[in-house]
């Protein structure tokens, strides 16, 4: 257990430094540098200069990855060229609202996700499968940005029911925050439910044709209770281990979700950050949810590998 | 992305698999839906009533009717006429896209398999670097990198897709390796190459097939995306996509330029997804009845 | 004692209900430091926090607001303020003359200040006595005045300044109705009154509380489900519903900046290497194949007013001898034609805006009739921004927000030495003109010289103007007191909510 845990260990190392080089690359590469499109209207050519001067931007590639690096790992993110944040405090703020929605959108997902999977399973080849199955699917097959925009205007406009567009915080009032974060968190959750539902009906019927659960059905145990407490506890790890690793996925993938209602989450960070070549925002910030997600991904692994010898029974 | 399902070694997939898939109503029907889209497309130039690019002020947002079918959008385009050439850019994006990925994670995915050692190690290090960024971050920055058109987009899609189908062909091919009949090939003094395109390839079709299909659904959700932002299909070449995306400012007053493209994207996606999901049904021998 | 004045404010506040006013905005501010700021909808928020020297009113004339008169001498190479008393900073420090000069000085001064092209004139100030500022001019300089009614007229406490250097716009103290708050990026600026500013009687607010939603039918959704009382830049696409609506009212006016196309004749040798660049009657068939009535009405709904010049018709620098050319295709093709080129074809870099992309397509349709063939090459922002600057596109649809005082819309494109001349164009005759307009301070005289400008421009069309965009505000119909201005500005002096 030890030696695997040093092993997946000694390969995050290489990694983050592959997502630091990848991500680094891909920002410099822009056509445009943020000198000009950060100077402004007018692009002052003096103003300009000295942003280029500032930012090192007139220096070698890899000179320029030399100093975002080595601030890196001194914990320095660099600073927000378009507003002079650091991007530290950038991450900071806002993590709470990515971490929330992210949350919410994986409880949403699960609900939906992992009951469209059970019955998909138990009912397969009938009408409930294939109302199951679309039922899930129809949040991935939809655009999300269509989706959020439909809903604004139909709760927001029409009904009245919720706001259109922002963010309050928990504590400042939890109803409205609530409120305000229950549309993204409903059309994120969707598209991560039919993964989860493709999932869940998989191991089920992994499970279900088991001969721990044939022996619980020849005990004469009732139907309901097979598939409820045998087979789902059994399906459900591999469930959740796949669940950390979406929800790793959501923290930065809200992209266009937070864009059409305006959650000030990394998603629309990053996204304004690219268009106006804010280097360090998205070097930073994507650096930032990668090293999550691999740490996601290594507590999954370590939890499989953990809870594997107990699955066979 | 979607996510991975392992097979086990099987035969190549035929007449059987297709029997299995042809029993399970949701493949069937996503089947149908797309052979319809493509034929829509390929068939485009005979099936639209109108030139697509023909504009008329007089005709601007006008609802439908029994001139304009589906109604005309913001510049007197008929709206009928662009769903119909938009199929081609919605499939050819799907399909370039994952065509690409393709093209380039099952032989990486191979190599790093097969090679093992120092080349596996530092492809699955890259390709679990590519992993950890969000997908569609890459593909916005690799589209802003190569400007903005479908083109681009496809291609960046494509790259960005790449690392889900390395992986996929890697665990096969891994899994492959270790049968005693590859064994027992290379015993023989079979050169690798022939025991790869012989003995494992074959093995990783049917996994790959029902991830392609899958991306490909994705792929297509992801060109709507980038026009979303801008960077996918310009016009005025129609795509749903860019469709999509111009009509969001008129949902309130003419509808129908947007509900269209929505609903076309929609059943698109949705049939890939059935049709993926039911392809895996068909290959997996765990999900025989 | 202290809790009996709180007791009463307390109450006296539940009187007044603690009125917090939203703005739904276009896009997220940057900077809020107005030496570094270079957003037009940072200006907005400006508009609320920092108080200017002068400012302008819906006739794009200078009026008092920190200063109270003005007076140029003799040569024109000095301009005196006389500034108003009482006036004081956020954090309490007094505005008077050292603060002017102070912040002068940082605006010219400061390391990649954006305002130092506007103030590089400026020789050197003299805070002459506590309420009289003398600035000292290396050369006459025309523009000054409308200068100071923006960014660079703005005062910032020079002792919070100096405390917090760079990170300044972390925490701006300015001289404005409002003070700053808090600033949570990309989601909302929030100001408060500011109970000590001197012109309190006009601020009907508590707070205002700026929102940053890019997405125009989002942004008007906030409106129409009462998140927001007032959002500026509604699309024209949505006004004419929203005017059957009854609890919210549009208002509008010409903007001060410009939709154009210009042309690459110099910058590079792709200008040579095609025909619109090559050939003046190319140009000329291209805009004659143009009907900006139409393009008016298909692109923008109606909601703008053609154009020719770096100003609007209505505007009293506008030459009147250049008058709106109408679409003409006979004559298009008679001049390509003549000038053997019968099907040209050139690519027109479009920004990647929905309102953009819709403009360049009509553009398309309308050329086509006269034989063009315009490719539309959509370009991201930042890409297209560097492409221009090489000189490496052939025809750029661009806009400008528009400054108040012509040579403002005029200089940067089209003097020899122009920053932002991308087109190339250096014409001699026209430079003089443009270089004597702005040492040039009698209106009369700089709307002559504009108008050789405008017969040249017209001649060689580096730029060929299209129209020039009504800014559209939305808000709910009981805030009243809303001053139309032409440069865009939402004034917080006089709003109210009934």
């Amino acid at each position: 257990m030890l030696r695997f845990l040093l092993q997946r260990l000694a390969t995050i190392v290489p990694t983050l430094f592959f997502v630091s080089v990848l991500i680094f690359g891909l920002q410099q590469l822009l056509p445009g540098d943020p000198a000009t499109a950060l100077a402004g209207e007018e692009r002052d050519p003096e103003a300009i200069r000295y942003l280029r001067q500032k930012f090192h931007l007139d220096e070698p590639l890899p000179v320029r990855y030399w100093y975002w690096a080595s601030g890196v790992l001194k914990g320095d993110l660099g600073d927000s060229v378009r507003i002079q944040k650091p991007v530290t405090e950038l991450i900071l703020e806002k993590l709470p609202v990515t971490i929330q929605l992210a949350t919410m959108a994986m409880l949403i997902a699960l609900v939906i996700g992992v009951t469209a999977g059970v019955i998909s399973a138990v009912k397969r080849d009938t009408w409930w499968d294939y109302g199951a199955n679309v039922f899930a699917l129809w949040g991935l097959s939809t655009p999300n940005f269509w989706l959020g925009i439909l809903l604004i205007l139909v709760f927001a406009v029409q009904l009245g029911w919720l706001p259109a567009s922002g963010y309050v915080s928990p504590f400042e009032d939890l109803g409205a925050n609530l409120a305000a974060m229950i549309m993204p968190a409903f059309v994120l959750g969707n598209a991560i439910a039919a993964v989860l539902m493709r999932h869940t009906r998989s191991a089920m019927l992994q499970v279900l044709s088991s001969d721990y659960v044939r022996t619980a059905r020849a005990k004469g145990l009732d139907e309901r209770v097979v598939v409820l407490k045998h087979a789902l506890r059994n399906a459900l790890i591999p469930i959740i281990t796949l669940g950390a690793l979406e929800f790793g996925t959501l923290l930065s993938g809200a992209v266009l979700t937070e864009q059409v209602f305006t959650i000030p989450g990394f998603g629309k960070l990053i996204v304004d950050a690219v268009f106006n070549r804010d280097y360090s925002v998205v070097q930073g910030v994507v650096l930032f949810t990668a090293t999550v997600y691999i740490m996601l991904n290594l507590l999954a692994d370590l939890a499989y590998f953990f809870v594997n010898p107990r699955m066979r029974h | 992305m979607a996510a991975v399902v392992f097979q086990d070694a099987e035969p190549k997939p035929g007449g059987k698999t297709w029997k299995r898939l042809r029993r399970r109503g949701g493949a069937m029907f996503g089947l149908t839906v797309v052979v319809f889209f493509v034929l829509t497309a390929v068939l485009a130039p005979w099936l639209a009533p109108y030139d697509p690019l023909a504009t008329s002020w007089s005709e601007v947002r006008g609802a439908p009717g029994a001139a304009h079918l589906f109604g005309s959008d913001e510049l007197g385009r008929d709206v009928l006429s662009r769903i119909i050439w938009g199929a081609r850019a919605s499939i050819l994006a799907g399909v370039v896209s994952v065509s690409i990925s393709l093209a380039l994670g099952v032989p990486i995915g191979m190599a790093a398999g097969y090679l093992g050692r120092w080349a596996d190690a530092l492809i699955s290090r890259i390709t679990d670097a590519m992993l950890a960024c969000p997908f569609l971050i890459l593909a916005i920055a690799l589209a802003a990198f190569l400007g903005p058109s479908l083109t681009n987009a496809m291609i960046a899609i494509g790259i960005s897709a790449t690392p889900v189908f390395i992986r996929l062909t890697r665990a096969q091919v891994l899994a492959a390796k270790s049968e005693d009949y590859v064994e027992a090939a290379r015993a023989l003094g079979n050169p690798h190459l022939r025991i790869a395109l012989r003995h494992i390839f074959p093995n990783i079709v049917a996994p790959l097939i029902v991830q392609a299909t899958l991306a490909i659904a994705a792929a297509v959700i992801a060109e709507a995306s980038l026009s979303f932002l801008g960077l996918g299909q310009q016009p005025p070449v129609p795509s749903w996509g860019s469709m999509l995306n111009t009509a969001r400012n008129y949902v309130d007053q003419a509808p129908w330029i947007a509900i269209w493209p929505g609903l076309s994207i929609f059943l698109l996606v949705l049939s890939f997804n059935l049709l993926g999901d039911g392809l895996r049904d068909a290959l997996d021998p765990r999900h025989r009845a | 004692m202290r809790i009996r004045q709180a007791f009463v404010l307390l109450l006296f506040a539940s009187t007044v209900q603690g009125q917090t006013l939203r703005i739904g905005l276009a896009e997220d501010p940057d900077i809020l430091d107005p030496t570094m700021a270079r957003t037009f909808v940072g200006r907005i928020v400006f508009a609320g926090l920092c108080d200017k020297l002068f400012d302008l009113d819906e006739k794009l004339n200078v009026v008092p607001q920190l200063a109270t008169s003005y007076e140029w001498s003799a040569d024109n190479k000095s301009l005196t303020l006389k500034l108003r008393n009482g006036v004081t900073f956020h954090d309490g420090e007094k505005m008077d003359a050292r603060a002017v000069k102070f912040n002068l000085e940082r605006h010219r001064d400061t390391p990649g200040s954006n305002r130092k092209g506007e103030l590089s004139v400026i020789s050197s100030v003299d805070a002459v006595d506590a309420s009289t500022v003398r600035i000292n001019l290396s050369a006459p300089f025309a523009p000054l005045l409308t200068v100071l009614t923006d960014r660079a007229g703005m005062m910032v406490s020079p002792k919070a300044a100096q405390a917090t250097g760079e990170k300044f716009g972390a925490k701006p103290v300015c001289s404005g109705p409002f003070r700053f708050v808090e600033r949570i990026a990309q989601d909302r600026i929030v100001l408060e009154r500011y109970p000590n500013y001197w012109n309190k009687g006009e601020i009907h607010f508590d707070r205002i509380v700026y929102q940053p939603i890019p997405d125009a039918t989002v942004r008007l959704a906030n409106l129409r489900s009462g998140q927001l009382d007032f959002i500026e830049r509604l699309q024209p696409s949505d006004v004419p519903q929203l005017k059957n609506d009854r609890r919210f009212r549009i208002a509008k006016i010409v903007e001060l900046g410009y939709q154009g196309i210009t042309i690459n004749i110099g910058k590079s040798d792709l200008a040579q290497k095609n025909p619109l660049g090559k050939d003046a009657r190319v140009r000329e068939a291209f805009e004659l194949s143009l009907d900006r009535d139409a393009l008016v009405r298909v692109a923008m709904e109606g909601e703008a007013q053609p154009g020719n010049q770096w100003v609007a018709p209505n505007n009293r620098y506008y030459a009147k001898s250049v008058p709106v050319p109408k679409r003409n295709l006979e004559r298009a093709k008679q001049l390509l034609r003549e000038a053997g080129v019968p099907n040209p074809s050139f690519t027109l870099m479009t920004p990647t805006a929905s309102d953009a992309q819709r403009m360049a397509q009509v553009i398309q349709a309308m050329a086509k009739d006269a034989g063009f063939d315009v490719k539309i090459q959509s370009t991201e922002f930042a890409a297209s921004l560097k492409l221009a600057d090489q000189g490496q596109f052939e025809a750029y649809l661009l806009a400008w927000s528009g400054r108040a005082d012509p040579d403002g819309n005029l200089h940067i494109f089209l003097a020899c030495k122009g920053p932002l001349n991308n087109s190339g164009w250096c014409k001699p005759e026209a430079d003089e003109a443009i270089e004597k307009a702005r040492v040039t301070l009698d209106p009369a005289q700089r709307a002559k010289l504009y108008e050789t400008v405008a017969q040249n421009v017209a001649k060689d069309r580096p730029i060929i103007y299209l129209f020039h965009r009504n800014w559209l505000w939305a808000h709910n119909a009981k805030l009243t007191g809303l001053r139309t201005v032409p440069d865009g500005m939402v004034r917080v002096q006089g709003l109210k909510m009934n």
